[in-house]
């Protein structure tokens, strides 16, 4: 019996194994289909865009390390406020983990943060296209209270005359100095590029070794072309671009830099690289930089000691008619349109950006925000930590040369890839100028930029 | 009839043995082929779909690979990878088999397992993290081999990961990252080759290095080529290596060295997923026509 019976069982057994392996499939399939849909519930036309229908539940915000401290403070003087603060990387070196993410949940019609922290400040320029960013000037954001952020700040978030997103700090370029360092030396800190110039061909003879500047950084071109008023990055509309970096503007710059990398005053490698911190830290005795090098660089990388950091205004060229300086980063915070939050985001939003309780008293760099940027120099001041007063920084913040954009390709990667490689094997910057200018325009043509000479 | 009972036993256990055996193979090859559905086949499938449609999902025929190869990084990036994947392709297979026979000759069993294992520790690194052990070992101002890229020429980092290196500096990372276990592989396969097979050749009066080249290698074809199909397709999605160095060496090393880089680019820098899929479904094509080739030419699947 059971010798003529095997082979029935088995093909009903299979028979059922192939259903439940097909069934396994099928709720497979299903499952990944219906992961990637999602419904769209009816909006409401208010404040300038389609808002989603308002929720309770916790408000979500994404910050970096550095502002996760004004997440929490917020939380701890907003008890009431349901919040979810996720860490993210903030975009840092231009990571672009944010649009990744938003890319990903404008598929999923999900998971997009209320309020979010960028390091960088191009994000309006791929944030409005891809419909995330909310705009803030048309019933969000007071304008009284839009008027007090400094003359410019706001200009890298604007698009079409909407305001997507609000500026956290400036990092307006000045002229950072060893004070001691260089009374010891006899020097005084230069007010033209010519001086500036002539004192590193000094400091190269007369102490070799110390260094007046570093061009290692993929944001040189910000803090040195950009202050010189090169017209490398003019972003002249939402997808259009002038690009000329063979000027004059330009070129005496590069030739300037090029002096002092032969002669080794001016350094070719970044002032976070380990052989910088290693070997030149303590050999700065001056250099050009955004407002965020007096905490970030020199107190928190370098460790320098207390009262011998101070801050110039950025020098000049010589019968320059208006001052004008560069620019490196600066954050800005973005609310999204999908936000189910929009008060409770808002009042984040105002609060984290405008409020001395942070942008006054705890925040790192240069507020945005006027008011707070007053109240923030004073606590620069009796911290202790700086030789001189910042009221560099303050003439600074509204010098910066307007006709340097904030587009969607990225200038610092450009830079990294195409100029930095010649400089380390002893090109110099003047000859490498037609190349970069070839770069920027291929990439910007790539990310569907119409550009002009 | 004890005969006859003893044979209708045998086979009824035989038969509930197999059933069980059945039901084994089939619940193992259940998990896999769900799996491969759910995270190989549809999301390859819904590539080919974007790659042949437009944003709005509109048929497009071959416009998003036309778009794709005109964008002026994609030669370069081509160019980049098949450079990278001669120096990968050959190191790996001369390497591997050289250091895998040179392993099987040494008799002590313990110098032997001491070497397999730390052939292997490389390998039990996860990618990433494999890659952040080179930076620090690349950058001679904290690499405990300074003294040695000194005397290459290399002073700083920047000279270490100048453009024209980074073929030469992944495959280095590629392979201390990846070679080991594939050492170890051709290590098992020389001890299946027989040992009167061996001692024939030793017989015949063939040398270490005829015995090798005569006997080990052709019997390790079948690997080889198995280690090949497997490298390439590998190493023509390269991404990690320089993605990591590019942030570490904040884009110096480049954000589109790669195709893989490349498409990621075009997914979420450019919000091009119909181009990005298309980069991807070619590189898929590239990578089977090679296995595909390897597996004709080699007789992979032609029974000894």
């Amino acid at each position: 019996m059971t010798v003529n019976k095997p082979s029935s069982s088995p093909k009903r057994a299979l028979g059922k194994k192939r259903s439940a392996l097909l069934t396994g499939c099928a709720a497979t399939v299903l499952l990944t289909v219906s992961a990637c849909g999602g419904g769209t519930a009816a909006t409401t036309d208010k404040d300038g865009f389609a808002q989603a229908p308002q929720k309770d539940g916790a408000l979500t915000v994404w910050v970096d390390a550095t502002r996760m401290d004004a997440a929490k403070l917020y939380q701890r003087q907003h008890p009431d406020v349901k919040m979810h603060i996720v860490s993210y990387d903030g975009d840092a070196n231009g990571s672009n983990y944010l649009q990744t993410k938003v890319q990903l949940f404008n598929r999923t019609h999900k998971g997009w943060p209320d309020v979010v922290f960028s390091s960088q400040n191009n994000e309006a320029s791929w944030a409005v296209d891809a419909g995330f960013a909310a705009p803030l000037n048309k019933g969000l954001i007071p304008d009284a209270t839009l008027g007090g952020f400094a003359k410019g700040a706001n200009d890298v978030c604007t698009v079409n005359g909407k305001l997507y997103c609000l500026r956290n700090d400036l990092s307006q370029a000045v002229l950072w100095y060893n004070a001691p360092l260089l009374k010891q030396f006899g020097y005084t800190a230069p007010t033209t590029w010519e001086e500036y110039q002539q004192l590193g061909e000094k400091v190269a003879s007369e102490h070799p070794g110390y260094l007046v500047g570093d061009a290692g950084d993929s944001f040189a071109p910000e803090i040195y072309l950009w202050a010189s008023k090169c017209g490398a990055n003019h972003i002249t509309g939402p997808k259009a671009v002038s690009v000329n970096t063979t000027s004059e503007a330009c070129t005496k710059m590069a030739k300037l830099m090029d002096v002092l990398i032969k002669n080794k005053s001016m350094s070719i490698t970044g002032v976070f690289s380990t052989d910088f911190g290693k070997n030149k830290a303590k050999k700065v005795l001056l250099m050009p930089g955004p407002a965020w090098f007096g905490g970030a660089v020199f107190r928190d990388t370098f460790k320098t000691p207390a009262k011998q950091i101070a801050a110039a205004p950025i020098p000049q060229w010589q019968g320059d008619s208006a001052t004008s300086t560069g620019n490196v980063g600066g954050g800005t915070w973005l609310l999204s349109q999908h936000s189910t939050h929009i008060k409770a985001a808002t009042d984040f939003l105002k609060w984290v950006t405008t409020d001395n309780a942070y942008q006054g008293g705890k925040a790192p760099g240069y507020p945005a925000y006027a008011p707070a940027a007053e109240v923030w120099l004073k606590g620069q001041d009796t911290s202790g930590y700086f030789a001189s007063d910042l009221s560099a920084l303050k003439t600074a913040s509204s010098q910066v040369w307007s006709e340097w954009g904030s587009g969607q390709f990225s200038q610092e990667a450009i830079w990294a890839a195409t100029v930095k490689p010649g400089i380390t094997q002893g090109k110099s910057i003047e000859s490498l100028l037609p190349a970069w200018q070839d770069s920027i325009v291929k990439y910007a043509k790539s990310n569907g930029y119409k550009v002009s000479p | 009839m004890t005969l006859t009972r003893s044979s209708a036993g045998s086979t009824t256990r035989r038969s509930r043995g197999g059933s069980r055996q059945s039901r084994a193979g089939v619940a193992f090859v259940a998990g896999y082929v769900v799996l491969l559905i759910a995270f190989g086949i549809l999301p390859t499938g819904y590539a080919v779909y974007f790659a042949f449609t437009d944003a709005g999902g509109t048929f497009s025929g071959f416009s998003n690979f036309i778009t794709t190869a005109q964008d002026f990084r994609f030669m370069d990036a081509v160019g980049h990878v098949a450079l990278y994947l001669l120096f990968w392709l050959v190191s790996l297979v001369v390497f591997v088999v050289g250091l895998s026979l040179l392993l099987h000759r040494i008799s002590s069993g313990t110098v032997s397992k001491s070497l397999r294992f730390f052939y292997y520790i490389p390998g039990a690194l996860a990618g990433a993290a494999s890659v952040l052990v080179w930076l620090f070992m690349l950058d001679p101002s904290v690499s405990p081999v300074s003294s040695l890229l000194g005397t290459l020429g290399f002073h700083t980092f920047g000279e270490v990961i100048a453009p024209g290196n980074l073929a030469l500096l992944f495959t280095i990372i590629a392979f201390w990252t990846g070679a080991g276990g594939w050492i170890v592989v051709m290590y098992g396969a020389l001890n299946n080759i027989p040992k009167d097979v061996m001692e024939a050749a030793r017989i015949d009066g063939a040398n270490a290095w005829q015995t090798a080249w005569r006997v080990q290698i052709p019997m390790l074809r079948k690997w080889i080529v198995y280690m090949v199909i497997l490298a390439f397709a590998a190493g023509a999605q390269l991404f990690v290596e320089p993605q990591l160095l590019s942030l570490a060496s904040v884009g110096v090393a480049g954000r589109d060295y790669s195709l893989n880089q490349l498409t990621y680019d075009f997914a979420f820098q450019m919000n091009n997923i119909n181009g990005a899929a298309a980069v991807s479904v070619e590189l898929l094509v590239v990578s089977v026509s090679v296995a595909g080739v390897f597996v004709a030419r080699s007789g992979f699947f032609d029974a000894d």
